[in-house]
């Protein structure tokens, strides 16, 4: 009844202008939240594609998720579009900072021209979003992002959720446009209280899953979540979206202000030692951040250990990975590829901090430099549903990603959150070792030596005769059945291998064990005078042979 | 001095004509963050007072081109702001502002003064009046320079102005959603009485920038008064 007085084709248009308009809202707050410094040309010539007139990017897997949190709808009373702004540092904690609301309210505009006046407002509209934006607490943040922490976004709908933002949260008011079939309002709630970086007051999500993830591979992994990283790479087209940018219109390149970690492991700290959901749940928090991902990761080459512990990265340039589940037999035991079986192998990192990191890293779009890729994927099956129960899924639905800090020299940090893979070795992260290092570790703590015997014994025993163990005592290499060529042998019909091993320790001889030396001498001695007497009894007989001899 | 009548723009500090809403923004800043905090205002607005270039088509419609945005980091304030991409539009507003920053440092100057950022319309009158420039709205950013004496006053001075500026970001912000008046769009033949379309990718409302210093007795009377005329109208 109420909007019998719109035409029909405002009416259509209005509908277009507010969901237009709500996906522009999502890219430029999560732009926002890049952590990197946002550049777009201006163009005389009007593209037709540029909405509300101005140049805002489009980052493909924003929108897609952007769409996906709307499902076709347009924020309505009671059902508002908010983008949720978290947090999350290297220890997997994680706090919510903002929450950016598009609601519309029941007051209408009867008189107000929809094709140029709410159009001209909304664009009005953006271009305040785009300057508060900047001016939020979590802008510097979200620019100083990389090293301790990441950002996060969510989108949901439905209804706004704002008790995450603990107490005594600020609102600060975008804007509202007045419409035919009500006023759209656009404001941001955020946390004020940032001290949690030293308190530590934020809520620990458990990490759950272990997910490893081939990076070579071409497709992000399956991202039900609405909880996204927009990074994206050129050129991956996750089949979105509208709208296209247009092609005549030129950006500029964005100057990269915060620095690269330098070196960034993954590492599990103990608090995450807990037996983990067995399943890779339906959100996914994934950084918006700059330098987090470098690549777009398949999801067909995507396989979970639910136990395993993900792939570490040297330089961070490898996504999430990673989990805090860890076997249950040995809970604080890691588990590498090979040991267990069913990990797949690291493909071999590259060397810390090499240019080709650095350059996969930072893939620019059309000159804007984004970080890399989005773990979005189209493949999600998961619907939205949760989102539109207006949080996320339980804590323990969360995936974490969750970093290493390479430990320096120096350093003094509880052991058990300092991992094999703090040593320059590759695949470090997968060595079959206990996380309490130095408890185990044979460079601190070498194996007992063997016992020690006389030194006469010792040196004409051959190895292992006597007291050690014979064959393998010390086994940390592993005899591979080898086949040597050219090794069968009809005389002796086994391989070179097995005679090997089976001569590798022979008997000894008999004449050189002390025991019946000692024993032969003393009866040497007593059968001396006997001999001698013998002897002189046969001396003619010699001097005969002697003589002959001369 | 202006290329129109002196009945068209009056002195620099007259009261605004009626129906120009004005808006007075304050900031206290150290002498070498004067630069960067004017700029971070003034282009604020002029984000909001700036359209993409209009192109007329027949039947009186048009359609607009697209508008740029950039951030940009202060050196000197822990502050960042958004403006409009167009390097015209930045290189006036830099001009203005260095001006402004060299008159406050100048002899005579307590480190007080002010900044006006008016937009106006041209209306244009019978032969042998000369057009009008009414003001709709006008800015003034009063500027108080602080000397500080050691480096940790000045790092606490970088975070207090940057978190300064946040709040008058959002003032402005408060401001241009009233949607409170604004000329209308107007036809071919009447662009230029309310835009300026002298820059070749962004067309900011017709505007124009003066300032004045406080002498140092401390009145507001005008020591040097200058004004940047925008619109190069050529009569």
């Amino acid at each position: 009844a109420m909007d019998t007085d719109l035409s029909s084709q405002d009416r259509k248009d209005l509908d277009k202008f507010i969901k237009f308009f709500a996906l522009k809202t999502v890219q430029v707050i999560v732009q926002a939240r890049l952590g990197e410094k946002i550049c777009t040309r201006s163009s005389s010539s009007p593209t037709g594609s540029d909405w509300f007139n101005l140049a805002i990017k489009d980052i493909p897997e924003v929108t897609h998720e952007a769409k996906k949190a709307l499902a076709g709808q347009l924020p309505a009373v009671g059902r508002s579009m908010c983008v949720e702004i978290s947090l999350k540092t290297s220890e997997g904690d994680s706090m919510e900072l903002e929450i950016w609301c598009l609601e519309m309210n029941e007051k209408c505009d009867k008189e107000i021209k929809v094709s140029y006046t709410v159009y001209n407002r909304l664009s009005l509209l953006l271009k305040s979003l785009l300057a508060i934006t900047r001016v939020t607490p979590a802008y510097r943040l979200s620019r100083k992002q990389g090293h301790e922490y990441v950002i996060l976004y969510r989108i949901y709908f439905g209804e706004v959720q704002l008790s995450g933002l603990g107490e005594g949260f600020q609102t600060v008011r975008v804007g509202t446009v007045g419409t035919p079939v009500g006023t759209i309002t656009l404001s941001c709630a955020y946390r004020i209280n940032l001290a949690f970086m030293s308190t530590r007051q934020f809520e620990r999500t458990p990490p759950i899953m272990g997910i490893i993830i081939d990076h070579f591979v071409d497709r992000p992994y399956p991202s039900s979540s609405p909880m996204h990283p927009c990074n994206y790479r050129a050129g991956e087209d996750n089949g979105a979206v509208y709208p296209s940018v247009e092609d005549s219109q030129e950006v500029c390149t964005t100057s990269f202000s915060t620095s690269p970690p330098s070196q960034c492991v993954f590492t599990v700290t103990k608090a995450h030692f807990q037996t983990p959901p067995p399943v890779v749940t339906d959100t996914l928090k994934v950084p918006v951040m700059g330098l987090a991902f470098s690549h777009q990761l398949s999801s067909s080459r995507l396989s979970y250990q639910p136990a395993a512990l993900g792939v570490g990265s040297a330089d961070m340039g490898y996504p999430v990975l990673f989990a805090g589940g860890l076997n249950a037999a040995h809970p604080h035991q890691l588990i590498g590829p090979g040991k267990e079986g069913g990990v797949p192998p690291v493909p071999s990192q590259p060397a810390h901090g090499t240019q080709a990191d650095q350059e996969r890293m930072c893939t620019p779009l059309d000159g804007v430099h984004y970080s890399a890729v989005t773990p979005s994927s189209s493949e999600d099956t998961e619907t939205v549903s949760n989102s539109s129960e207006g949080k996320c899924g339980s804590p323990q639905d969360l995936l974490e990603t969750i970093f290493i800090r390479k430990v320096g020299a120096f350093v003094n940090k509880p052991i058990n959150q300092v991992t094999m893979a703090n040593l320059d070795i590759p695949f470090a992260m997968f060595a079959p070792k206990n996380v309490e290092l130095e408890d185990n570790d044979p460079m601190v703590n070498p194996p007992e030596s063997p016992e020690t015997e006389s030194p006469l014994q010792g040196s004409l025993h051959s190895e292992g005769s006597s007291g050690s163990s014979t064959g393998n005592t010390h086994d940390d290499f592993v005899m591979i059945d080898f086949k040597p060529a050219f090794s069968k042998d009809d005389i002796l019909p086994m391989d070179l291998g097995t005679f090997y091993r089976e001569f590798q320790n022979p008997p000894q001889l008999s004449s050189l064990s002390i025991d019946i030396g000692a024993q032969s001498m003393a009866e040497d001695l007593d059968s001396l005078p006997e001999k001698l007497a013998v002897h002189e009894k046969n001396v003619k007989e010699f001097d005969a042979f002697v003589e002959t001899l001369q | 001095s202006c290329p129109l009548s002196s009945r068209c723009c009056g002195p620099s500090g007259a009261a605004p004509a009626m129906n120009c809403r004005a808006e007075v923004l304050e900031v206290s800043v150290e002498g070498r963050q004067v630069e960067e905090a004017m700029l971070a205002v003034l282009h604020t607005i002029l984000l909001h007072r700036s359209t993409g270039k209009f192109h007329y088509k027949k039947e009186g419609t048009y359609s607009i081109g697209t508008v740029g945005t950039q951030d940009v980091d202060c050196d000197f304030i822990d502050f960042a702001y958004v403006r409009v991409s167009s390097e015209e539009l930045d290189r006036a507003l830099r001009k203005a502002v260095g001006e402004f920053k060299d008159a406050l440092r100048g002899s005579g100057s307590d480190g007080m003064g002010q900044i006006s950022l008016e937009f106006y319309q041209k209306k244009k009158s019978r032969w042998p009046f000369s057009d009008e420039c009414i003001p709709w709205e006008l800015w003034t950013i009063k500027v108080n320079v602080v000397n500080l004496a050691n480096e940790q006053e000045r790092q606490i001075c970088r975070e207090k102005v940057g978190e300064k500026l946040c709040e008058k970001i959002i003032n402005i912000v408060e401001v241009m959603n009233r949607h409170e008046y604004l000329p209308k769009m107007p036809t071919q033949s009447e662009v230029d009485n309310v835009f300026d379309t002298s820059l070749k990718d962004v067309q900011p409302y017709l505007y124009k920038i003066s300032y004045q210093i406080t002498d140092s007795l401390g009145t507001s009377v005008t020591t040097t008064m200058r004004r940047l005329i925008k619109d190069t109208l050529a009569l």
